[in-house]
């Protein structure tokens, strides 16, 4: 078991601004974003994203570390069905992230919080409206509790 | 489950030294991020030694402040805070390489595309920086030092599609001694450019300069053409792509037809009763034809949708008879498959033109002397249906001639973009028609777009010749009469917006200046090449600017209209760049491939087999006497999805470690 002291969100005086870790992929969505900066649409600050290659690489243990230290929520984005550099890691995701949403569920994350979308190279205009759209919902979700779960349980959370 | 990773803070950061270098990039950065805060902070972090602002980073006097830090503070680590790593992760892996330090012990934080072209608010956006660049500090500690893959390139090259672009490609990389396969859909090479008469704006030939390259292509000895063949699977990554190509039987022996076209003279229709595809439906071929005189290759087709041998099989077979003792006519031919082993591909795959129809008020159609400009294109050329002549469907010549711009393009309700050679090839058809039937030509135009060489002298030539330009977009056209001097005319009403007035012009002939549109399969050929389209439809560049004719997929490249809308001097100049770029690797003679393949811990394995159904490209195999699986490092491509599946934990893959991504997560979501 990994030694590590789990982060706890900031005091509850502050205004509520969420955190969401993405994990996009190289070729679709990593690129859909690049585009969107190219050309300048404007979306909410909230989220960190990571650049993976492929949307299977997306190990469920990563959306699991991300909420335990502190993300509220996770967003994947992949290359649409049929369209993956890889052929079919999408698939891949797609179907861990079915299973993922379900064990989410029972711990009480809500499924807003955690979150797919297929976005290709040529959809900025899409990385903006998810973006914006997640972070209102998030926002409107309030921070992640995960206090009201036993020390056992956040640290089985913590992989 | 075994956790191999290492406590992220203490003992392992000794021996760790980072450098973090932000960058200005002018004011695209630190117009909206505070950079110097951000580096004060990066100089906080654990293993930090030092951390610096630059204007402009991926100069040259940047990279040599990077590479004098690494020498001088014996840097390990390197975070670069600048544009995408997709832009400038080459540019810093070799400036970390040219000091000695392994390229992979860099890490980029996007902090342009990402972050400062997408926020307005400096401290929401600082604050995002801060968490990326933690993020990447914490992953840099975790990188080791790896080498890329060499392999060998095949020095073939596939070129799609036998118009101008394929054409003008596959000649040049035959020129330099390439082995060239070029696969064209239809019976002959030429696509739309054969079709033409004249090219704007010298009025060259359209064939005069296109027919000698056909010709060319079809006798160079290092050209192997395949005609009425389509791509129908690949496999395989650069350097080493294995295509199978369908070839469609067109029931002629090829080596053996000699193109002397007897048996087309002596097919039992004694007229031709069939829509002829070349000219665009304005005549009628028979079921065995030749496309157009100048095809390449000539070799006749047999169409068997129309061939009564095929039919019913009761011809009288006149043309085998026609064609004696050469033996070139087979109506059991059957499709063939062909393998082929490539080492880079270019599409060229081209266009098609918007269908006017869907234009309804324009009545394409509906009015029989409405034409599209291809379909003129073909009746004012020499070896179209008319022979050049420019004469309506009942046979007498127009007086008066309308020309519609920005059909199906700069519309909202069609296609928004411009398609940018339709101001300019209705100029070249109003100055053809004029000189061939002195008739009065009006243009209706939104905005004349005449950029290039010699392109606005001509418009200005036009001009002198007594064309009428009209501005405004046409609202319809009519046969309704609303004076007796209209009947039978078809009644152009239009806005002209420079006069301020509604305007009916009648004329006898109009022509839609259609736009051009992404081939009706680009989807499904993006596919099969595992390349990306733009929303439009167009075949996605690498960078607009810099890769204009690479993909996002190494080794395949794009060149002409498949890429977007282009006249023939541009999709001229773009199929010489891709085929220099295809050269340039073929010369190289290897090719480097990033080391992010996946590996195995054996000590981890359970054997439980449950990664190799993941793989799609068959890369893990089960060594039965270890009861371990293996991953054969040539065939994977490094997706990791293997990694993410594996239920022991241990699968990893270079580069996106476990605990690199799971220290980059701790790493931006940490509070400062």
């Amino acid at each position: 078991m990994r030694n590590r002291q789990l982060i706890h969100a900031p005091e509850p005086h502050e205004a509520f601004e969420p955190r969401i870790v993405a994990f996009f992929c190289n070729w679709c969505t990593y690129l859909a974003a690049d585009l969107a900066g190219t050309s300048r649409m404007k979306y909410a600050p909230n989220v960190r994203v990571i650049r993976l290659m492929c949307s299977g690489r997306v190990d469920p243990q990563f959306v699991l570390d991300a909420f335990a230290q502190g993300a509220d929520g996770v967003l994947i984005g992949g290359c649409h069905p049929g369209d993956c550099h890889y052929q079919e890691g999408n698939y891949k995701a797609l179907r861990r992230y079915h299973l993922l949403q379900r064990v989410l569920r029972q711990m009480g994350i809500e499924d807003d919080r955690f979150r797919l979308e297929w976005i290709s190279a040529a959809e900025g205009d899409h990385v903006r409206s998810v973006i914006n759209d997640m972070v209102e919902k998030v926002r409107a979700l309030g921070p992640l509790q995960l206090n009201g779960m036993t020390e056992d349980a956040l640290e089985e959370v913590a992989v | 489950m075994p956790d191999t990773r290492r406590p992220t803070n203490g003992s392992d950061t000794d021996g760790i030294r980072i450098g973090v270098y932000v960058c200005h990039c002018g004011t695209n950065i630190a117009g909206t991020v505070d950079v110097k805060a951000i580096s004060e902070y990066a100089a906080t972090l654990p293993g930090v030694v030092v951390a610096r602002t630059y204007k402009y980073m991926c100069s040259d006097p940047g990279q040599a402040l990077i590479q004098q830090d690494i020498r001088d503070l014996r840097l390990n680590r390197i975070v670069v805070a600048s544009c995408s790593p997709l832009l400038h992760e080459p540019t810093f892996r070799r400036a970390l390489d040219r000091v000695g330090l392994n390229p992979f012990l860099l890490q980029m934080v996007n902090i342009r595309e990402h972050v400062s072209w997408v926020h307005l608010d400096k401290p929401a956006a600082t604050a995002k920086t801060n968490d990326l660049v933690r993020g990447a500090v914490r992953r840099v500690a975790r990188h080791k030092p790896l080498q890329k893959r060499r392999v060998p390139i095949n020095p073939s090259v596939l070129v799609v599609g036998g118009g101008i672009a394929g054409i003008h490609a596959a000649l040049t990389l035959a020129d330099a001694g390439k082995h060239v396969y070029l696969v064209e859909r239809e019976p002959t090479i030429g696509g739309h450019m054969a079709k033409f008469d004249k090219t704007f704006p010298t009025l060259d030939c359209a064939a005069c300069i296109l027919t000698p390259k056909m010709t060319a292509v079809g006798s160079h000895p290092l050209i192997t053409l395949w005609t009425y063949s389509e791509v129908l699977k690949v496999s395989g990554y650069v350097g080493n792509y294995r295509v199978q190509v369908r070839r469609k039987p067109r029931y002629i022996i090829e080596d053996l037809c000699l193109g002397c076209q007897e048996c087309i003279t002596a097919c039992v229709y004694k007229e031709g009763k069939t829509r002829d595809e070349f000219n665009l439906g304005l005549s009628k071929r028979k079921p065995v034809y030749l496309p157009f005189p100048q095809a390449v290759p000539q070799k006749v087709v047999i169409d068997p949708e129309t061939c009564i041998e095929f039919k019913s099989g009761k011809c009288k077979k006149t043309c085998i008879e026609a064609c004696g003792e050469r033996k070139a006519i087979d109506f059991k031919q059957k499709e063939s498959l062909e393998e082929i082993e490539v080492g880079t591909i270019i599409l060229a795959t081209g266009f098609t033109t918007f269908n006017a129809a869907r234009n309804a008020y324009y009545g394409y159609g509906r009015y029989p002397n409405v034409y599209t400009s291809l379909e003129v294109e073909r009746l004012i050329n020499a070896s179209g249906p008319t022979s050049g002549e420019l004469v309506l469907r009942d046979g007498t010549r127009p007086k008066a001639v309308g020309i519609i711009h920005c059909v199906g393009s700069r519309d909202a309700n069609t296609n928004r973009w411009c398609s940018k050679v339709c101001c300019m090839y209705s100029l070249k058809l109003a100055h053809l028609i004029k000189e061939r039937t002195g008739a009065d030509i009006f243009n209706f135009y939104i905005d004349m777009r005449t950029p290039g060489k010699g392109y606005e002298e001509f418009y200005d030539r036009l001009l002198d010749e007594g064309v009428h330009f009209v501005r405004g977009r046409v609202a319809e056209v009519t046969e309704w009469a609303a004076h007796p001097s209209e009947k039978g005319k078809l009644i152009i009403r239009a806005e002209d917006t420079l006069a301020a007035f509604v305007r009916r012009i009648p004329v006898d002939m109009v022509v839609l200046s259609v736009g051009l549109e992404p081939q009706p399969d680009a989807q499904a050929v993006r596919r099969l090449f595992n390349i990306s389209c733009s929303n439009e439809g167009w075949f996605l560049e690498r960078h607009p600017k810099l890769a204009p004719v690479s993909t996002f997929t190494e080794g395949v490249y794009i060149a002409g209209a498949c890429q977007g809308p282009k006249d023939i001097p541009d999709t001229v100049a773009q199929a010489g760049a891709a085929a220099a770029e295809a050269l340039a690797l073929v010369d190289a003679q290897f090719v480097e491939l990033e080391p992010y393949t996946a590996f195995i811990s054996e000590e981890e394995c359970s054997g439980c087999k449950s990664c190799i159904p993941l793989c799609p490209y068959q890369a893990i195999s089960f060594v039965e006497e270890k009861k371990k699986a293996t991953i054969n490092e040539v065939l994977c491509k490094g997706c990791g999805t293997c990694v993410a599946g594996c239920p022991s934990g241990s699968i990893q893959q270079n580069f996106f470690e476990d605990e690199e991504i799971f220290d980059e997560i701790e790493g931006v979501l940490a509070y400062a």
